[in-house]
């Protein structure tokens, strides 16, 4: 164990230019922040302490930016590929496009039993966008946060803080799961009326001389769907990309092994976090189409 | 967990996206499975109308064997019958030609025996002559004796 920490010492002095370990790690996963200052102003964030201190009224460049870049490259691709596409056999690229389609589609058919057609594209949308946000995950931890450095040295921000993989900020998560619980919330009232919505918190599952307790029950069921879809799609990332940091912090020159059997079972988590999110999608906006319970 | 401006950023985000993927991307790869479906759906109908027309084809085709067959047996059965009729008539033909042949043979032969016995009666006549000379020498009045002789030849 001397040794680990001998091997981790060296690592946190020689590798990270003089950093601790602690200070390595928590670098990388701090964000690069624009927002404004305590007095007023607005600007960019230099250090992770001013970044805390604007509060609320910041944005995180870095993740936010990455999640735009990686869905609006991933839906001029599809309409690029969409575009050129040909009902005879396809091939290649239009293949692989397809088959990613089809089993979107088929998912939704199979979970999904009402009609709605804005269901598909938006569980295609959610489930190829997660993806290649959590694959962001699998490029080495240090190369594009150096890259940005080196930019931000150009403008004086040579220690600014790069966080590569957005869906490690729970603010992407969140935004995206808040999202599907106004879906939830917009499709239950669409479907069952106010109503029919506001009688299924309130005479379920009890019926309706029990309504305090069926509040207590339904209300923080339907408020856990976000929060649940939004934090397990970050616990996960976030928990993998720790470890991607604790093993390029702490191995040193023995890290290679430990990256490579680490992202191969990453490589599982990253799609199946992705499918788990269009599951639950699909669930929540199943049940939000149920017809309302007639018998209370 | 610092939540930010962020989290709203996403959500909008979230949103445009998801329009984008409605209006310009679902609907390219939906009318190409759509179409695919429907060009894999008239191929196989097409084939299963195919195998359809083979088997009323070949239903057709039995048939018309098996009516050309009763034609072909009626067509041989009038050849032979036809056949057998001109063998028939051939043979009366012949029958009547060989009755005819043998009735000109026979009126020929009989023309043949009135001749000979015409040239044998001129010369059993001259040989009665002639032995009545030979007897008579001389004495006897030829002219007188011819129609007796003629007469004597007339009788043979």
């Amino acid at each position: 164990m001397a040794e680990l920490a001998d091997v981790a010492h060296a690592a946190a002095e020689h590798g990270a230019e003089g950093q601790t370990v602690q200070e390595y790690i928590t670098h990388h996963l701090s964000y690069l922040t624009y927002g404004k200052f305590p007095d007023g102003h607005w600007g960019l964030a230099h250090t992770p302490e001013e970044a805390v201190s604007m509060g609320f009224m910041s944005i995180h460049v870095d993740t936010m930016g990455w999640s735009l870049f990686i869905g609006a490259a991933f839906l001029f691709f599809f309409r690029y590929i969409g575009l050129r596409a040909t009902s005879d056999v396809p091939s290649g690229i239009q293949n692989f496009v397809e088959s990613i389609f089809e089993f979107v589609e088929s998912q939704v058919n199979s979970g999904f039993n009402y009609k709605n057609p804005h269901v598909g594209p938006l569980c295609l949308t959610v489930f190829v966008w997660i993806i290649l946000m959590n694959t962001m995950d699998l490029v080495p931890v240090d190369w594009l946060p150096e890259i940005a450095m080196a930019v931000g040295g150009l403008w004086g921000l040579e220690h600014m803080s790069f966080k590569v993989v957005p869906t490690t900020d729970p603010n992407i998560t969140m935004g995206m799961s808040i999202s599907v619980f106004f879906l939830i919330l917009y499709y239950s009232v669409k479907n069952k009326g106010l109503g029919g919505f506001l009688s299924e918190l309130a005479f379920h599952p009890f019926g309706k001389w029990m309504l305090p307790f069926n509040l207590i029950i339904e209300i923080p069921t339907l408020f856990a769907k976000p929060v649940s879809l939004g934090l397990r799609l970050f616990g996960n990332m976030y928990a993998g990309e720790l470890l991607f940091l604790l093993i390029s912090g702490l191995l040193g020159a023995y890290q290679l092994p430990a990256h490579f059997v680490w992202a191969v079972f990453h490589l599982l988590v990253v799609p199946l976090q992705a499918f788990v999110f269009m599951m639950l999608t699909i669930v929540y906006l199943n049940a939000a189409h149920e017809p309302a319970h007639g018998d209370h | 967990m610092d939540i930010t401006l962020t989290i709203i950023g996403q959500s909008v985000a979230f949103f445009v996206f998801w329009w984008f993927c409605a209006k310009y991307v679902w609907p390219l790869f939906m009318n190409v499975m759509e179409e695919r479906r429907q060009k894999i759906a008239d191929g196989l109908e097409a084939a299963a109308r195919a195998e359809k027309d083979l088997e009323l084809a070949q239903a057709k085709s039995t048939d018309q064997l098996k009516v050309a067959k009763v034609e072909a047996a009626g067509i041989i059965d009038l050849a032979n019958k036809r056949g057998s009729q001109i063998v028939d008539e051939a043979k009366d033909k012949a029958k009547e030609e060989a009755k005819r042949i043998i009735a000109g043979a026979q009126a020929d032969i009989e023309q043949e025996v009135n001749r000979a016995k015409e040239a044998l009666r001129a010369q059993v006549s001259a040989i009665a002559i002639a032995g009545a000379e030979k007897i008579l020498e001389g004495s006897i009045n030829q002219a007188a004796n011819e129609d007796m002789l003629n007469k004597l030849a007339s009788e043979l």
